[in-house]
């Protein structure tokens, strides 16, 4: 075990992998020599060489669709998308080509890719380098949606999307890399250190694709999650005084619907929260389906917190975000709801 | 038994290497024939594999590229190109000292905008890429409008939704700088299409860098400049670097960036991009060649970023420190001053007292900029900003959504 921020972790993650398997190749834009603009590729190449992590032209339609190529001729590449904002050069191969491609040929044809990419705002990037697209892949049948939310997670998760045989989108919430944020941005930055989810096996291990962890125990209402939101939600049930208790779904597809209807069958009151816009958000979808699953058990309708339904503005960034305040309003106005 | 191996693009120099300029074709100054800017494509093939120089080593002006401008041009060029850099150094240090969050300087790479908007009509559409503010200075954009879009301020042309560097000029018919790469390039043949669908003789033109010739919108743009011969200048800025990724990883190597042109079928001409009259007289050409409805022209422009590719950037993690020093087409001020000390129109006391001048301008643009707020003091933009514009007019939900914001102050 040592001390890793997130960065270490999926740094760890792809080499563990690269070392254990001659069919990983990593690439992605800047991911060689230099590796990584958030160094999370760092000293990969030079480790395994420059024919298992390879730089790229910047064409992430050309980074995906190779990627499916190497997939298909017995490669398990694992593609970066320098920022999920710039992911959409490479909607057609994904979503026509990489979910489908199982489906189409009957299993003939697969490929088991892995795109990791960072996501959210926090940092000041603007619309370019601030966006949360996970719903948007989430809504495609043939691919699976991770975004973990701490280290420990973020190495098991890439290790198991790695070794997944279909394809995984795999989103890193960039606020995340350095340490948890709970959503207060004028507060001197955390490091992970310290930390418990902080604490990573140095080796192989992986964490299940498809299991929400309960990231804060408790008996009043349950927050569902994902990502820099899971450290907000805390914070802000905390700051309330209010015992909640709060689910990490940590994939979006897989849905590990059982933790969550456990955890909203006890309290009987949920509150959703994620960064991305709220308009047919992946939120709607968690909102339906605990809706359907738990409906008898529900005391309040369920709370939904989101990033306002806008481009992510740059000034505005803090009035923008889902922060604690957003999310402690929601939870005082859901438990004044008389059940 | 030979059998095929992965090819990885060689990079010439890395940290702690001497800087390794040999890849780059050069060719001596006035050295490349000017044909009729109407000729056919395939009458482009050695331009685009050349490379289009006026100004010598020593400062003067030869061959048929000369473009033959006047004392006063040559000075407000140089007069410009001056002012990018001063702005650029001084904005790069106000985001050292937190006062703006990003900044993108376009150092050693002035020539490529401001010569080719001096060369082109002001009426003529640009779509610029983030490292083009020369064409903003060129137009005469204001100081402190720029200014107040990198500090996000009560004057931010953007409202506060942008990034710094992401400036536009409807005014000055200079198209909104968009964060990601390429996409401007077919928009900017779309806006040329419809010139020549409404009969008009505005051009469009349009700048990104090598990189970013990888991208799909880049080959969408070719392909539709060729198919309907739009009257467009699609300009590649071979700066050598996209952030760490050398250009050979572009498909730098063994063919240049302007013979994509004659590839697809439009005109393609290889150019010095730090010779302010060579890139002058390139954009005249194609400019020339649109107008007259022969069609699209792929200018690559050969130089070199002198600086980090952003505030978020150190290059010395990958490229040799003295790389530029090395840089076989020099500095592209330096190369103008020279010319017009040759001529006898300009002094290096001349010079220092410009730069002096132009220093000042800067400084007092700031102070200008500063008094109408920064992102954290004084005067600030209303939050309530953030819900306009999304749509023309503005859906219940958000409006709902800004009543919820205002309410969490």
């Amino acid at each position: 075990m040592s001390a890793m921020n997130m960065v270490q972790a999926l740094n760890s993650a792809m080499a563990v992998m690269l070392e254990r398997d001659a069919a990983v190749v990593v690439l992605g834009e800047d991911v060689g020599y230099f590796g990584g603009v958030f160094r999370v590729t760092d000293g990969l190449q030079k480790t395994f060489g420059s024919h298992r992590v390879l730089d790229t032209p910047i064409a992430e339609g050309g980074i995906v669709g190779a990627a499916i190529g190497m997939g298909v001729n017995g490669l398990r590449p694992v593609a970066e998308i320098q920022f999920a904002d710039y992911i959409y050069p490479a909607y057609d191969q994904i979503v026509s080509e990489l979910a489908r491609l199982r489906y189409r040929s009957a299993s003939a044809f697969t490929a088991p890719v892995t795109i990791r990419t960072p996501c959210g705002g926090g940092i000041r990037g603007g619309q370019t380098h601030s966006q949360s697209p996970e719903g948007v892949f989430a809504h495609v049948s043939g691919i699976k949606t991770v975004m973990p939310s701490n280290p420990y997670d973020a190495k098991g998760l890439l290790i198991a999307a790695i070794e997944d045989d279909d394809p995984v989108i795999f989103f890193e919430p960039k606020r995340l890399y350095n340490g948890p944020f709970d959503g207060d941005p004028d507060k001197p930055a955390l490091a992970w250190a310290g930390h418990p989810m902080a604490e990573v096996p140095e080796g192989y291990y992986r964490v299940e694709i498809g299991k929400a962890a309960v990231a804060r125990a408790g008996s009043a209402v349950t927050m569902v999650t994902y990502g820099t939101m899971v450290h907000v939600c805390i914070a802000a049930a905390e700051a309330e005084g209010i015992d909640a208790e709060v689910i990490d779904i940590r994939s979006m597809m897989p849905l590990d619907l059982d933790t969550i209807a456990l955890s909203v069958e006890k309290t009987g009151r949920c509150l959703i929260a994620h960064e991305a816009t709220r308009f047919a958000g992946f939120g709607a979808e968690l909102s339906a389906s605990i809706q359907e699953r738990c409906f008898w058990s529900l005391e309040a309708p369920i709370a939904r917190v989101a990033g306002w339904d806008t481009p992510y503005p740059h000034a505005f960034e803090w009035q923008y975000f889902p922060g604690k305040q957003r999310v402690r309003r929601s939870l005082r106005q859901l438990m004044q709801i008389e059940g | 038994m030979m059998q095929p191996k992965l090819h990885v693009p060689a990079v010439p120099a890395r940290p702690g290497e001497a800087p390794d300029f040999s890849y780059v074709q050069l060719a001596p100054a006035g050295s490349v024939p000017r044909p009729d800017p109407r000729v056919p494509v395939r009458h482009t093939v050695e331009l685009a594999e050349s490379l289009i120089r006026v100004l010598d080593a020593q400062g003067e002006a030869c061959g048929p590229w000369d473009p033959a401008l006047t004392a006063d041009t040559l000075l407000s060029g140089l007069r410009d190109m001056v002012l990018t850099r001063v702005f650029d150094e001084r904005m790069q240090r106000t985001q050292r000292q937190g006062r703006i969050t990003f900044y993108v300087r376009s150092y050693g790479e002035e020539a490529v905008s401001v010569a080719a908007a001096a060369a082109l009509a002001d009426t003529d559409m640009l779509f610029p890429s983030y490292r083009n503010q020369g064409l903003f200075i060129r137009r005469g954009v204001s100081l402190v409008e720029l200014m107040c879009q990198l500090l996000s301020n009560t004057r931010d042309m953007c409202k506060g939704r942008q990034l710094p560097v992401m400036y536009h000029s409807a005014e000055k018919r200079i198209f909104s700088i968009s964060g990601n790469l390429a996409t401007q390039y077919p928009q900017a043949v779309g806006w040329a299409m419809a010139a020549a669908i409404k009969g008009e003789s505005q051009i469009a033109a349009a700048w990104i860098g090598e990189g970013s010739t990888a991208a799909a919108d880049f080959h969408h743009a070719l392909t539709f400049a060729k198919v309907y011969k739009a009257p467009v200048i699609l300009n590649v800025v071979n700066n050598q670097w996209a952030i760490s990724t050398f250009q050979g990883y572009a498909g730098g190597e063994q063919r240049s960036f302007a013979a994509r042109g004659p590839g697809v079928g439009i005109a393609g001409l290889r150019v010095d991009g730090n010779d302010f009259l060579a890139v002058y007289a390139a954009t005249r050409w194609a400019a020339e060649r649109a107008r007259s409805g022969e069609g699209a022209t792929l200018i690559e422009l050969v130089t070199y970023r002198a600086g980090a590719h952003s505030t978020s950037d150190d290059p010395s993690r990958y490229r040799p420190r003295e790389e530029f020093a090395e840089w076989p087409l020099g500095d592209p001020v330096e190369r103008l001053k020279q010319h017009l000390i040759c001529l006898g129109v300009w002094t290096e006391e001349q010079h220092q007292a410009l730069l002096a001048k132009l220093e000042e301008q800067v400084g007092a643009a700031w102070k200008q900029a500063m008094s109408h707020g920064t992102l954290t003091e004084g005067e600030k933009l209303d939050p309530k900003l953030m819900f306009a514009d999304v749509y023309k007019d503005m859906p219940d939900h958000l409006r709902e959504q800004c009543t919820q914001m205002e309410s969490e102050k």
